[in-house]
C-alpha cells in the first residue's frame, strides 16, 4: 500500500509499504478514505518530537472502511463506516473507566520512553512518534486499529467524510478546551491560535454559553476566518504592542474569564521572546517555545482558567508560576480524551450545530502529501487544513 | 554504603503492610553475600549525583556568559576564547545531564575524567601566554585537579558497584491491575503463565504441585533451565519461590494487596538471579545484564495488559525485537 513516510526533519514521502495485518484479536483493519494533515504533525515534521524513526508512517485524523476484524471483535463489522480517534484506548483499565482515554494505560508499549521523559505515560497514539508507541499512522492506504470495538464510532451513509473526519482529533480538541474552561454565560474567553484547532474552540466556546471570544493570531487570512466562520473578534499580534494590554482594554481591566492556548510548543511572538526562546530550543536547553502560554497566563482574569490544548514536548522556560499561584488561576490541559466526545458531537454535527468542514482549504491525493505538509508549515496558499483523499 | 541500602530498603519492607517476603529476602541477600546494586540513595551513587549537577551547573555558566567564566579562571577574553570556553561548556552539560539520567553512570563518570585531561591541558596551555593571569590559572588547575580526583574516586566506586551487578541482581518492579486480588493471584499461580508476561522466559512447567521447571530462552545459543519450589503460597496474598538446583540460583515474591479506592491490586514484585561461575556463568552474565527494572516493570506492564484486555498488546514496531519504524512488516516476524 502507499503511505506517508516520515524520513527525517522536514522530509516526508509517499512509499510503498506492507500492507497492514491484524497483530491482536481485537484488531480491525480500514481502507482508508479521507485522512488530514494536523498542526501536530507538523511538530513531528519539524523535527521537534523525539523518538521519531525513519519510515515511520504519519496521521492520527483518518476515517475509512472497515476491511476485516480480528477474532475478538463483536461489535465493528467489515463494510462498517467508522471514524478513529487518535488515542487508543483499551476501555479496561481503570483510567478507560474514568472516561480519560488518552491516558489509556495498557495501549503504549513504549510506555517506559515516555515515563523517562514525561514521568507516566499517555496511551498510545496512531502515527505519533516511538514515545506514544510505534504505531503506524492513517496516512495511507489502509491502518490496523487495535480495540476496534472501543474507538472508531461507525457513521452513517448519509454524511459526508469532509463532515465527520474531524472527530478523529480536531473537533473533540478544540471542544475539550472550551469545555475545560467552565464557561459560564456572559463570560469571555480569548483563544491563541487560529488554525483549525483554534477555530473549533472558537465555535465550541460559544455553544457551551460564552458570550464574546476574541481569537489571537498573526496569519491575516485564518484571523479572517476566525471572525467570518467561527464569529470571534480578532487581534493581531504583530500588529499591536501588547496583546495583553489589548485583551485589558477590551474586557475593562478583567482581562479574559478564560484563556485558551491552541498554540503549542513552536509558538511565535514578540522578535525579541522569540528569539530568547527559539536560541534556547536550539541548544536544547528547553525544548519548548510556551510563548503563546506566558502570554495568556498573564492575560487571564484573576481567578480563571488558562486551558492548554496546544501540544507541548517537553520542557519551558521562564513560566510565569507567580502569576499562576498568586492569582488563583487554574491550569487545566490533556492530550484529548476524543472517545467522550465523539457521539455528543456527532449528534451536534447531524442536527446542523456545527458543520466543522469549514476549516478545510485544501483537498489533495494522498500522492501529494508532501506538497501538503510544505504549504501548511509555510502557511502558503492561505492554507488552514489539508485533507488528503486516501482512496 | 551498603548499610544505607539494606536499611533503606528495611525501612522500605516496613512501610507497607504485608510488604516483603523476610523469608525470600534472607536467602537473597545470603547468595549476594550483601551487596548491594548500583543505587542513587548510596554514598556513591550521591557523590556521581552531586557531580552530575556541578557539570550541569559549569556548563550553563560557560554556555551563557563564556566571557566572565574566562575572566574568572584568568584566561583573556576573546571571541577565540569563547569559542572554546562555550563548546567547554557544550561538553560539561552533556556530561552531567548524562549522568545524572544515564543507565551507565560509570562510564560518564570516565568520561569526566577525560574531561578534566582537556581542561588541564587547555589551562597550561593558557598558562604559557603572555596575556594570562597566572595566579587565576593555577587557582583555577587546582580547582579542575581537586574536581578530577573526587571524578576518579566516584569513577571506582561506581565501577565496583556494576561489577556486583554483572555477578547477579537484585530488582523490584511495582504495577496496578484493575481486578481483584484473588484473580491476579490465580493468573500467577498458574505459573506456565508466566512466559507470556515475562520476556526472558522460554517456559515454566508445574512438575509438581510445589515445583516447577523454568527455561529462559537461549542467550548466544546457551539455553539455561533450573528446577524452582515454591515457599509460600497465600492465595490471593503472596507467592514466593526460589531455584533448587539447575543452572542458576534464583528467587522472587511476589506480593497482590487490594488498592485503595476500589482500584484493583497493587503487585510487588521482587525477583534475584545469580549465575555459578564457569562458561555458564559468563552466559549468564549476558542475561544478567539485559535484566533491569526497566524490563522486569515492562513484564508487569504485559500481566496487566493480560488479566485486563486478554492478550499483550502490540505495535507495529514493539511486535519486533530489533528497532523497527512504526510501519507494517512484510511479514513472518510476528
Amino acid at each position: 500500500m502507499k503511505a506517508v513516510c516520515w524520513e527525517g526533519k522536514r522530509t516526508v514521502r509517499v512509499e510503498d509499504v506492507p500492507d497492514p495485518r491484524i497483530l491482536n484479536a481485537q484488531d480491525a483493519i480500514v481502507r482508508v478514505t479521507s485522512t488530514a494533515i494536523c498542526g501536530s504533525d507538523l511538530h513531528l515534521y519539524n523535527g521537534f518530537v523525539p523518538s521519531m524513526a525513519k519510515g515511520d508512517i504519519l496521521g492520527h485524523e483518518f476515517m475509512g472502511e472497515v476491511v476485516e476484524v480480528g477474532p475478538g471483535v463483536r461489535r465493528l463489522k467489515v463494510g462498517d463506516r467508522v471514524v478513529v480517534p487518535f488515542p487508543i484506548a483499551c476501555g479496561a483499565c481503570w483510567t478507560c473507566q474514568q472516561q480519560m482515554f488518552s491516558l489509556c494505560e495498557n495501549t503504549n508499549p513504549n510506555a517506559w520512553m515516555a515515563e523517562a521523559l514525561w514521568g507516566h505515560s499517555t496511551s498510545g497514539m496512531f502515527g505519533y512518534s516511538h514515545l506514544t508507541g510505534g504505531y503506524a499512522g492513517g496516512q495511507a492506504q489502509y491502518a490496523r486499529v487495535p480495540f476496534a470495538d472501543v474507538g472508531p464510532i461507525k457513521i452513517d451513509d448519509g454524511l459526508p467524510d469532509e463532515k465527520v473526519l474531524f472527530l478523529s482529533d480536531i473537533l473533540p480538541t478544540g471542544y475539550m478546551g472550551a469545555e475545560m474552561c467552565d464557561i459560564k454565560p456572559g463570560q469571555v474567553v480569548a483563544v491563541w491560535g487560529c488554525g483549525p484547532v483554534g477555530q473549533f474552540a472558537i465555535a465550541s466556546a460559544y455553544l457551551l454559553g460564552a458570550e464574546r471570544v476574541i481569537a489571537i493570531d498573526r496569519f491575516p487570512y485564518r484571523l479572517r476566518m476566525a471572525r467570518e466562520k467561527a464569529k470571534a473578534e480578532t487581534i493581531n499580534y504583530e500588529e499591536v504592542d501588547s496583546v495583553r494590554d489589548v485583551l485589558w482594554d477590551m474586557t475593562a481591566g478583567r482581562g479574559p474569564d478564560a484563556c485558551i492556548d491552541a498554540v503549542g510548543l513552536e509558538a511565535h511572538g514578540s522578535p525579541l521572546m522569540y528569539a530568547y526562546d527559539r536560541t534556547k530550543q536550539a541548544l536544547m536547553l528547553e525544548s519548548d517555545r510556551p510563548l503563546a502560554l506566558r502570554e495568556a497566563i498573564m492575560a487571564c482574569r484573576n481567578g480563571g482558567v488558562v486551558s492548554v490544548i496546544g501540544v507541548y514536548g517537553g520542557f519551558i522556560d521562564k513560566f510565569p508560576m507567580g502569576s499562576l499561584m498568586n492569582r488563583s488561576l487554574t491550569i487545566r490541559t490533556g492530550q484529548t480524551h476524543v472517545h467522550r466526545y465523539l457521539k455528543p458531537l456527532l449528534e451536534r454535527i447531524k442536527n446542523g450545530e456545527i458543520d466543522p468542514s469549514f476549516v478545510i482549504t485544501h483537498r489533495l491525493p494522498l500522492e501529494e502529501a508532501p506538497r501538503g505538509y510544505e504549504i501548511f508549515r509555510k502557511k502558503e496558499e492561505d492554507c488552514e487544513k489539508v485533507v488528503l483523499k486516501a482512496s | 554504603m551498603t548499610t544505607t541500602y539494606v536499611d533503606m530498603r528495611e525501612r522500605q519492607a516496613g512501610g507497607y503492610p504485608g510488604e516483603g517476603s523476610a523469608l525470600v529476602r534472607d536467602e537473597g541477600r545470603a547468595m549476594l553475600g550483601y551487596e548491594s546494586a548500583p543505587n542513587r540513595t548510596n554514598g556513591a551513587g550521591r557523590l556521581a549525583q552531586g557531580l552530575g549537577w556541578f557539570s550541569v551547573g559549569l556548563g550553563l555558566a560557560e554556555l551563557a556568559s563564556p566571557g566572565t567564566v574566562a575572566r574568572l579562571i584568568g584566561v583573556r577574553d576573546g571571541s577565540r576564547t569563547r569559542i572554546v570556553v562555550r563548546s567547554m561548556g557544550a561538553r560539561e552539560f552533556a556530561t552531567g545531564l548524562a549522568i545524572l539520567t544515564g543507565t551507565r553512570p560509570t562510564g560518564w563518570m570516565w568520561a569526566r575524567v577525560a574531561g578534566d585531561a582537556v581542561n588541564l591541558a587547555l589551562l597550561g596551555q593558557a598558562a604559557r601566554s603572555p596575556r594570562t593571569d597566572r595566579t587565576r590559572v593555577a587557582a583555577a588547575a587546582a580547582a579542575v585537579l581537586g574536581v578530577a580526583a573526587l571524578d576518579v574516586l566516584s569513577g571506582r566506586k561506581l565501577g565496583q558497584q556494576s561489577g556486583t551487578l554483572a555477578r547477579s541482581a537484585h530488582l523490584d518492579a511495582a504495577i496496578t491491575i484493575n481486578r481483584g486480588p484473588d484473580e491476579v493471584y490465580r493468573f500467577w499461580r498458574d505459573l506456565q503463565n508466566m512466559p507470556r508476561f515475562m520476556e526472558h522466559l522460554e517456559s515454566v512447567h508445574a512438575t509438581g504441585e510445589r515445583t516447577s521447571r523454568w527455561t529462559a530462552k537461549p542467550i548466544a545459543g546457551v539455553s539455561l533451565s533450573w528446577d524452582a519450589e515454591i515457599r509460600e503460597d497465600l492465595p490471593g496474598e503472596r507467592i514466593s519461590w526460589r531455584s533448587v538446583g539447575g543452572d542458576l540460583e534464583h528467587w522472587g515474591s511476589v506480593r497482590f494487596t487490594a488498592a485503595p479506592g476500589g482500584r484493583g491490586t497493587e503487585v510487588r514484585l521482587n525477583a534475584g538471579y545469580l549465575p555459578p561461575g564457569g562458561v555458564l556463568g559468563a552466559a549468564l552474565g549476558s542475561l544478567l545484564g539485559t535484566l533491569t527494572e526497566t524490563k522486569l516493570s515492562n513484564d508487569l506492564r504485559r500481566l496487566k495488559q493480560l488479566i485486563e484486555t486478554g492478550e499483550v498488546v502490540q505495535s507495529d514496531a514493539s511486535v519486533h525485537t530489533l528497532p523497527h519504524p512504526a510501519q507494517p512488516s512484510a511479514g513472518g516476524e510476528a
